[in-house]
């Protein structure tokens, strides 16, 4: 089994405050536990910080899986306290970009001024560059892929014991895409990571009227998302990156319009802080509790 | 298989530009060309979809100045996807209109993220005859 916690689904800045209670103000982040105990984080937005307290003193090893380095998804990395623990071995995995590997470019943000302490000084953090061939964590299957989204940016896929998850949190697939019309799956940023998974997390930043100013910043609309899920025959997706700007009741309001409108051919989810989803096991859909 | 996300990102350029456009994979097999192309080569993409190198590089009959026929080896696609540099020529071609034109032809290689080699793009003019 694969149980999936949402640990921050706001996009581009925290938005705390009590009007974002519900689907909360914290910077993407999503910890997945496998049934052996291995720990995967995708992405360190501030939303990493409230699986401290979940770290328990026989884990030994955790892996980070960034998926871009755009400060809503690393902000959280230096605050997140098991990088400072002397028993605990952290993995960051993360794309490189042309000229810098991925430790060269973290170390921007790892390092005074912006942060107090220096990359190099946290012995039990190592980086990997992605995308690379295929690779396993304790249960967990990993693919990666370059995705449409400013700067180097991959999504991942991950499998274990039957069960499948896809994350795009950052992600314009329709970029491009003239008329609305959508070219082949060949044709189509992130299909093959998504294709037939039981759990697709995604982007939805905008509204259609938002979008259209936005165009090649790198986000999706809830009709995007819900389209790319359907080509990609995901079996449920979780819409994810709220813009902060969206408060409770205004997300409330997009996904029951949405759904409403463009009547989505999969589960559909908005990403609460918190929600639990438990993949595998015979639970198709997946299994949801908060 | 998708395609890697460079070769996406150059078909949605190539969709935009007013300059002719030529896609190809690593082997050479077509991948794409846009509407500009599509007015020198005298067929819709729709109607020709992507190709194995060896079919659409004899295709339009290349020839040079003199009328002597061009190797599909010498083509500059072909010359970029045997040395990963750019390549540039002048010649003649007859669309599948019948057409015969005067273009000129810069390929250059498209190397991803992470260097890995993933096919090349030709630019093309049209010449005065």
């Amino acid at each position: 089994m694969m149980r999936v916690t949402l640990l921050g689904t706001r996009g581009s800045m925290p938005a705390p405050g009590p009007d974002t209670a519900r689907y909360g103000g914290n910077t993407p982040s999503v910890a997945l536990r496998g049934s052996d105990g291995t720990l995967l984080v995708l992405d360190a937005g501030t939303g990493i910080c409230r699986l401290a307290s979940d770290v328990t003193a026989d884990l030994s090893r955790i892996d980070i899986l960034l998926t871009h380095l755009h400060m809503d998804h690393i902000q959280g990395l230096g605050f997140f306290g098991p990088i400072y623990h002397p028993d605990i071995d952290i993995h960051i995995w993360g794309p490189a970009s042309s000229t810098l590997s991925l430790d060269a470019r973290l170390v921007r943000y790892l390092s005074p001024p912006l942060f107090p302490v220096h990359l190099r000084d946290l012995p039990r953090v190592c980086c990997h560059d992605v995308p690379c061939s295929d690779f396993e964590i304790g249960p967990f299957q990993i693919r990666t892929s370059l995705v449409c989204h400013p700067n180097p940016t991959v999504g991942y896929r991950i499998e274990a014991e039957g069960a499948s998850l896809a994350y795009l949190p950052d992600h314009e697939p329709a970029l491009g895409q003239r008329n609305g019309h959508w070219r082949g799956p060949e044709w189509t940023s992130g299909h093959q990571l998504a294709a037939g998974v039981d759990l697709l997390i995604h982007d939805a930043q905008f509204t259609d009227e938002e979008y259209a100013s936005r165009i090649g910043w790198g986000h999706s609309t809830y009709r995007q998302a819900f389209e790319f899920a359907r080509r990609a025959g995901a079996k449920e997706v979780v819409l994810f990156h709220h813009d902060p700007s969206h408060d409770d009741a205004t997300l409330d309001r997009m996904l029951h319009e949405a759904v409403r409108r463009f009547k989505p051919a999969c589960c559909v989810s908005g990403g609460h802080e918190g929600t639990v989803y438990e993949l595998g096991n015979g639970h198709s859909p997946p299994r949801k509790r908060r | 298989m998708t395609h890697p996300i460079e070769i996406i990102l150059t078909r949605q350029l190539a969709e935009y530009l007013s300059v002719p456009l030529f896609l190809v994979d690593p082997k050479g097999d077509l991948l794409f060309y846009n509407e500009p192309a599509e007015a020198l080569l005298g067929r819709r993409f729709e109607e020709t979809g992507g190709m194995p190198a060896e079919e659409w590089s004899s295709a339009f009959k290349p020839v040079d100045d003199r009328g002597l026929p061009i190797a599909p080896a010498d083509l500059p696609l072909m010359i970029t996807l045997a040395t990963r540099l750019p390549a540039h020529k002048r010649f003649r071609i007859v669309g599948h209109d019948g057409v015969s034109r005067r273009i000129e032809v810069t390929a250059i290689p498209i190397a991803g993220l992470t260097g890995a080699f993933l096919g090349a793009a030709a630019l093309f003019w049209e010449l005065p005859a």
